[in-house]
């Protein structure tokens, strides 16, 4: 049997546009849709493969955030986790996050940890390394190819700038997802109402401390001011580009 | 106290980001008076290794174990952190790189220092280490601090300028040698995505999306990304219609860049596209749409169907430089 636990980040939709509270103390969230983090997706996507290939797998979902993440893990219910853990405190700093997993997976005997690369809100990639090294776990970042070996092992692939690595590794392992891994799976209908039945429990954080601090959320420098060219001066922008010192 | 850089090597040699994390870190020192050192691991030459004196450090510590000569996440993230304790480090930068960030996160527990992701200023120790990073995929800046005496940064490739701060260098080997159980997920091998240039770290990247109509009108683009020295990259529907490979994806859920010149070719500039590309320096579309969205973040724009603009910027690209 494979205990394998996939972290999940709730965050906005990818669609959404961005807009912070007037003093920047946070994200406005007023007609904002949250989904699961698309990266965790891949995530779950891939432990769920591993029922399908034959594996005695018990897969569970895992989000540190207030009650608001709720039907973000009753999603990964639906599409097929088998249970999920709240973690109830706010998510606002990734050290404080991974030290909540790890104190919650410690002594569990999780084979597999999933993660995302990355959560789209604060693009961190963060949590993952932590979670491995706060559980003396191995890890495999940007993974992009899974596929096991035997009962207790894994070839993995992950990107590298330029390339790919190939890597065996042992279990246990966290394994910090993105595309190639797997597809995103929509939930069909009997997921949806099974999901209701699964257990979604509520778990009391560690005491651990907070290491950053957020200050303020402001926007980039505005851009836009666009320069056009006619499509028959392709001379112009050459001219403006090379100009510029750009080509 | 010092300051520590991760100065990542590839094929022996040192790579360009790791000059941009040894300049962030000369600043830094000027800052705050303290020395610059590095740690390098693997395979290169001192005189190699060197050049990094060029840029400010002054000592390399050569971390050169036979059971390092590939990447493992778990030993590379010890070594570091092992040359950090050595020399008191108070700041460990790190290129924003696969690797960098692959072992930042381990190196901060290690050190219970915290860590800061994808900086994009120069931190002020004087003040919290005070920093300001993108957060939202590009749509957003967020200011951070810490009350941690000791910090660990990864700084976002082409984030930082790379400048010469010439000063005198030592390289020292540094004995280490790795745990076996941190070599469990070692690489066993590597496949090169292409010959061309590293997306991630090039100058100009050249993309294409769906306006392309077809993978056989490719070619223009890489002839154009060939006469500027670009790297190629690609909207995520293209990628998934196979029409390019996979590693060519950029946005939210593929590769994130900032290359100082962007150019995008047929390409909408859906929000996820954009949360890939929006930190590049400068962007040029060019889109048969006047209401593409792409336009809306552009620098340079032509409105006009790409498959009569492309040859015209090839041919006045060449003319250009023949009259050079
Ligand atoms: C969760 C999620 C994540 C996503 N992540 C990404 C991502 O990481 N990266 C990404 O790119 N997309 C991503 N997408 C998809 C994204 O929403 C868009 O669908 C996609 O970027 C569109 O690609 P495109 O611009 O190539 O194609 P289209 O939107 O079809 O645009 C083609 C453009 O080409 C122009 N055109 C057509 N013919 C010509 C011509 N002859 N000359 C000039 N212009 C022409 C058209 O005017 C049009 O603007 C994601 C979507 C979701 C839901
Ligand atoms: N609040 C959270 N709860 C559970 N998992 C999280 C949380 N935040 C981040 N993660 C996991 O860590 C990954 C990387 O997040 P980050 O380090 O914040 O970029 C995410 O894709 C999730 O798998």
């Amino acid at each position: 049997m494979l205990k394998i636990l996939v972290c999940i980040s709730h965050v906005p939709d990818t669609t959404t546009k961005i807009k912070f509270e007037a003093d920047g103390s946070a994200l406005d969230r007023t007609g904002v849709t949250f989904v699961i983090n698309p990266y965790c997706e891949y995530g779950l996507s891939r432990a769920i493969g591993l029922r399908e290939e034959g594996k005695q797998v018990s897969i569970t979902a895992l989000c540190v955030g207030g009650p608001e993440v709720e039907p973000t893990l009753r999603k990964a219910l639906a599409i097929g986790a088998d249970d999920a853990v709240r973690i109830d405190a706010p998510a606002n700093d990734s050290a404080f996050v991974a030290r909540q997993i790890a104190a919650y997976a410690k002594g569990k005997e999780f084979d597999l940890i999933f993660t995302g690369k990355e959560s789209i809100d604060f693009n961190g990639s963060i949590v993952p390394g932590m979670v491995a090294e706060l559980m003396d776990f191995a890890f495999i970042s940007f993974a992009t190819h899974m596929e096991m070996k035997g009962d207790n092992s894994a070839t993995f692939h992950r990107e590298i700038d330029g390339g790919m690595e190939v890597l065996d590794a042992t279990f246990p392992v966290v394994v910090s997802c993105q595309k190639g891994i797997s597809e995103w799976r929509i939930p069909n209908m009997r997921g949806i109402m099974a999901a209701r039945k699964k257990p979604l429990a509520k778990v009391s954080p560690a005491e651990v401390r907070e290491y950053v601090d957020p200050v303020k959320l402001t926007y980039p420098p505005a851009r836009g001011n666009t320069q056009y060219f006619e499509p028959e001066d392709a001379q112009g922008l050459v001219g403006t580009l090379i100009d510029k010192g750009l080509i | 106290m010092s300051i520590l850089i991760f100065a990542e090597t590839a094929d022996g040699q040192l790579k360009k980001p790791a000059f941009e994390a040894a300049t962030y870190a000369c600043d830094l020192a000027q800052k705050s008076g303290e020395a610059v050192h590095a740690v390098a691991i693997g395979p290169a030459e001192a005189s190699t290794l060197e050049k990094l004196g060029q840029y400010g450090v002054s000592t390399v510590h050569h971390v050169h174990d036979e059971a390092m000569n590939a990447f493992a996440n778990a030993a590379y993230a010890a070594a570091v952190t092992a040359v950090a304790e050595s020399i008191d480090a108070r700041v460990v930068v790190l290129p924003q790189t696969y690797n960098g960030r692959a072992i930042a996160p381990r190196i901060a527990v290690k050190l219970d220092a915290a860590l800061f992701s994808g900086v994009i200023s120069l931190v002020d120790p004087a003040n919290g280490f005070d920093a300001t990073r993108s957060a939202y995929s590009g749509k957003g800046i967020e200011e951070i601090k810490t009350q941690c005496d000791k910090l660990v940064i990864t700084v976002k490739a082409n984030g930082y300028r790379v400048e010469a701060q010439p000063t005198e260098v030592t390289v020292a080997a540094f004995a280490f040698q790795p745990e076996a159980s941190d070599l469990n997920a070692i690489a066993r091998e590597l496949i090169k995505a292409s010959e061309g240039i590293s997306l991630t770290e090039a100058e100009i990247v050249v993309s294409a999306g769906r306006g392309m109509k077809g993978p056989e009108n490719w070619g223009m683009i890489e002839e154009l990304a060939g006469l500027l020295g670009a790297a190629t990259a690609c909207s995520k529907p293209t990628a998934d219609m196979g029409w390019r490979p996979h590693h060519e994806h950029v946005g939210q859920t593929g590769i994130q860049i900032a290359p100082n010149l962007y150019i995008a070719i047929g390409i909408s500039g859906a929000i996820q596209h954009l949360a890939g590309v929006s930190s590049s320096k400068n962007i040029v579309v060019i889109n048969k749409d006047p209401e593409a969205p792409f336009f809306k973040v552009a620098d340079y724009g032509i409105v006009g169907d790409l498959f009569e603009v492309v040859p015209r910027l090839i041919e006045a690209i060449k003319a250009a430089r023949a009259a050079a």
